[in-house]
């Protein structure tokens, strides 16, 4: 069934939509992250015009993280305090983030921008999942006891400090409003919740309980993806919500069936598999930006400047 | 069909004199965009009216459907540090966001030179482009680009011979409009032509909307963004709640 999407103006297939949807609410619910990394791309792919797929995909993280959040609420797994300093910074890298898009928009460089941030943050964050799990593995055949991860001296050295219950930290609020800076940034430019860079920051940066990490990202995540929804909607009116409806109905289907298979494997597998997923789209797209293009020139709307 | 000819011919009987003049009928004179709009095909017919006997000269007809015009810029890429970056830019001032041809035959035979650049017929000419900088010199490279990348895409068609001919009197083609439309008037035009030369022109419109919720969409994102942001947010947040808690009774029940 073809539906046309209201901003977009293409007319695409309705459960290939859902299916998409799907697939990456499978991944996300598996791993939980928010998926959107894979989900710009595959917007690109079947032809969604890139600032559109961008804006969208921040509203469709709205949806995805909301639901999963709630869980955490229910486990008492959300850090109140800390997601708050993290949003703080969140807003204020998000804003940067859209002003630093709509300049290079007007620049002609944005695509650039956007595949340029994908394959440093995804080859970055791929190789380190990959091979911290290949480590996890390997110790955990060896029956070796792992080692204590060392204490970032210089991060209790800041000033500023502040004591956060839930995660059982007395720490400056100077690392972890930066962290919500970088990841609005993110945000702003991928489209992206940014949860997969946040989680890893967050344990071995800030050196929060891991049970803790997850809600506490959802949580600021939706403020920051729902501020850069609305910076979209109103500074470039790009946000397409026939086509968000779409993809988080089949999200939040496909998030609840990955978290059943996620149950039932073991966590180091599960990191492995997402580290090796993480590095394919980095390498799919880092080969498009090596290799000549079949058609070097492209079109688009002139700014109104 | 053969009720709109005849009513064609009827129109044709009773317009004034002239050498030979087109009349022409339309499958549909507007297109509604709604929800599962997945493209569409417009059927166009006509007659020649004349008063006088068929002349000999090699009589041609040629039909453009020209979409909105809009101004755009198009980027080069080149080889940068490894990698393949957008460098040139050339803004082309007005290209139509659609345009197709259908002629009756070959394209040197139906139009002559001079009057394709009376009329801005054939693609090439229905481009305006003079905003090249002075860093750029081929700036024609750039709009033969949007050429070939819309004509792949299928929104800019030249289609020689797809117009029908049959007695000198009746014509008839059809042309495929893509699911990717961009709403505005549709310019519509035909011509007429002995040797090359264009003797009789007529002009209409089709009106392409987009309606019922596209309609609605489409303009509160524009006109009220502020309340169309915070609408998809409700949308969203209400749709991740729901999910948690239909899940959630599923689970326990």
């Amino acid at each position: 069934m073809q539906i046309y999407l209201p901003i977009a103006e293409v007319s695409v297939n309705a459960f290939l939509l859902l299916g998409l949807g799907g697939l990456v609410g499978v991944l996300s619910g598996m791993f939980g992250v928010g998926g959107g990394f894979l989900m710009t791309p595959l917007l690109f792919f079947i032809g969604i015009p890139p600032p559109v797929a961008v804006a969208t995909g921040a509203n469709q993280i709205v949806a995805s993280s909301f639901s999963a959040v709630l869980a955490h609420f229910r486990r008492r797994a959300v850090d109140l305090r800390m997601g708050t300093v993290l949003l703080i910074g969140g807003l204020f890298g998000a804003g940067l983030g859209v002003m630093l898009f709509n300049y290079l928009k007007a620049l002609g460089q944005v695509d650039l921008l956007v595949t340029l941030f994908y394959v440093v943050f995804l080859g970055i964050i791929g190789a380190l999942m990959f091979f911290e799990s290949l480590r996890a593995i390997r110790r955990a055949r060896g029956g070796k006891v792992s080692t204590k991860r060392k204490k970032h001296t210089w991060i209790q050295k800041l000033p500023l400090k502040m004591r956060f219950r839930t995660s059982g930290l007395y720490i400056s609020v100077i690392p972890p409003a930066l962290v919500g800076v970088a990841v609005g940034v993110l945000a702003a430019i991928m489209g992206v919740g940014g949860g997969f860079i946040m989680v890893p920051a967050m344990i071995y940066l800030l050196g929060m309980p891991t049970k803790v990490v997850v809600g506490t990202s959802l949580f600021q995540i939706i403020f920051v993806a729902a501020f850069t929804t609305m910076l979209h909607a109103v500074s470039s009116h790009i946000v397409d919500v026939v086509l968000a409806v779409l993809l988080l109905v089949g999200g939040v289907i496909g998030a609840q069936f990955g978290s059943r298979i996620g149950n039932r494997m073991k966590a180091e597998q599960l990191r492995i598999l997402l580290a090796v997923l993480v590095l394919a789209v980095c390498l799919k797209l880092g080969l498009d930006l090596l290799i000549e293009p079949r058609e070097l020139y492209s079109i688009s709307a002139p700014e109104a400047s | 069909m053969i009720r709109r000819l005849a009513a064609v011919l009827l129109i044709l009987a009773c317009l004034p004199a002239a050498a030979e003049e087109v009349v022409l009928g339309l499958s549909q004179n507007s297109i509604s965009i709604d929800t599962t709009f997945s493209g569409s095909q417009i059927l166009l017919f006509g007659a020649i009216k004349r008063e006088e006997a068929i002349p000999l000269d090699q009589l041609g007809v040629v039909v453009a459907i020209a979409g909105p015009s809009q101004p755009l810029d198009v980027r080069r890429k080149e080889r940068r540090f490894g990698i393949w970056v957008n460098v040139d830019t050339v803004e082309v001032d007005s290209a139509p966001s659609f345009y197709a041809v259908a002629t009756s035959g070959p394209w040197s035979h139906v139009l002559s030179q001079v009057e394709d650049l009376r009329h801005k017929i054939s693609i090439p000419r229905a481009i305006r482009s003079v905003g090249a900088p002075s860093s750029v010199e081929d700036a024609q490279a750039f709009t033969d680009a949007v050429i070939r990348i819309r004509t792949r895409s299928g929104a800019y068609q030249m289609r020689e011979g797809a117009v029908e001919l049959s007695e000198q009197t009746l014509f008839r083609t059809s042309i495929d409009l893509p699911s990717n439309l961009t709403e505005g008037d549709y310019a519509t035009r035909i011509f007429l032509t002995r040797n090359g030369n264009v003797v009789s022109q007529y002009e209409t419109v089709i009106d392409v909307r987009k309606v019922g919720m596209e309609r609605w969409l489409f303009e509160l994102s524009r006109e009220q963004a502020v309340i169309y942001g915070l609408m998809s947010l409700a949308i969203a947040i209400f749709a991740g709640w729901g999910a948690s808690a239909m899940f959630g009774l599923l689970r326990r029940g």
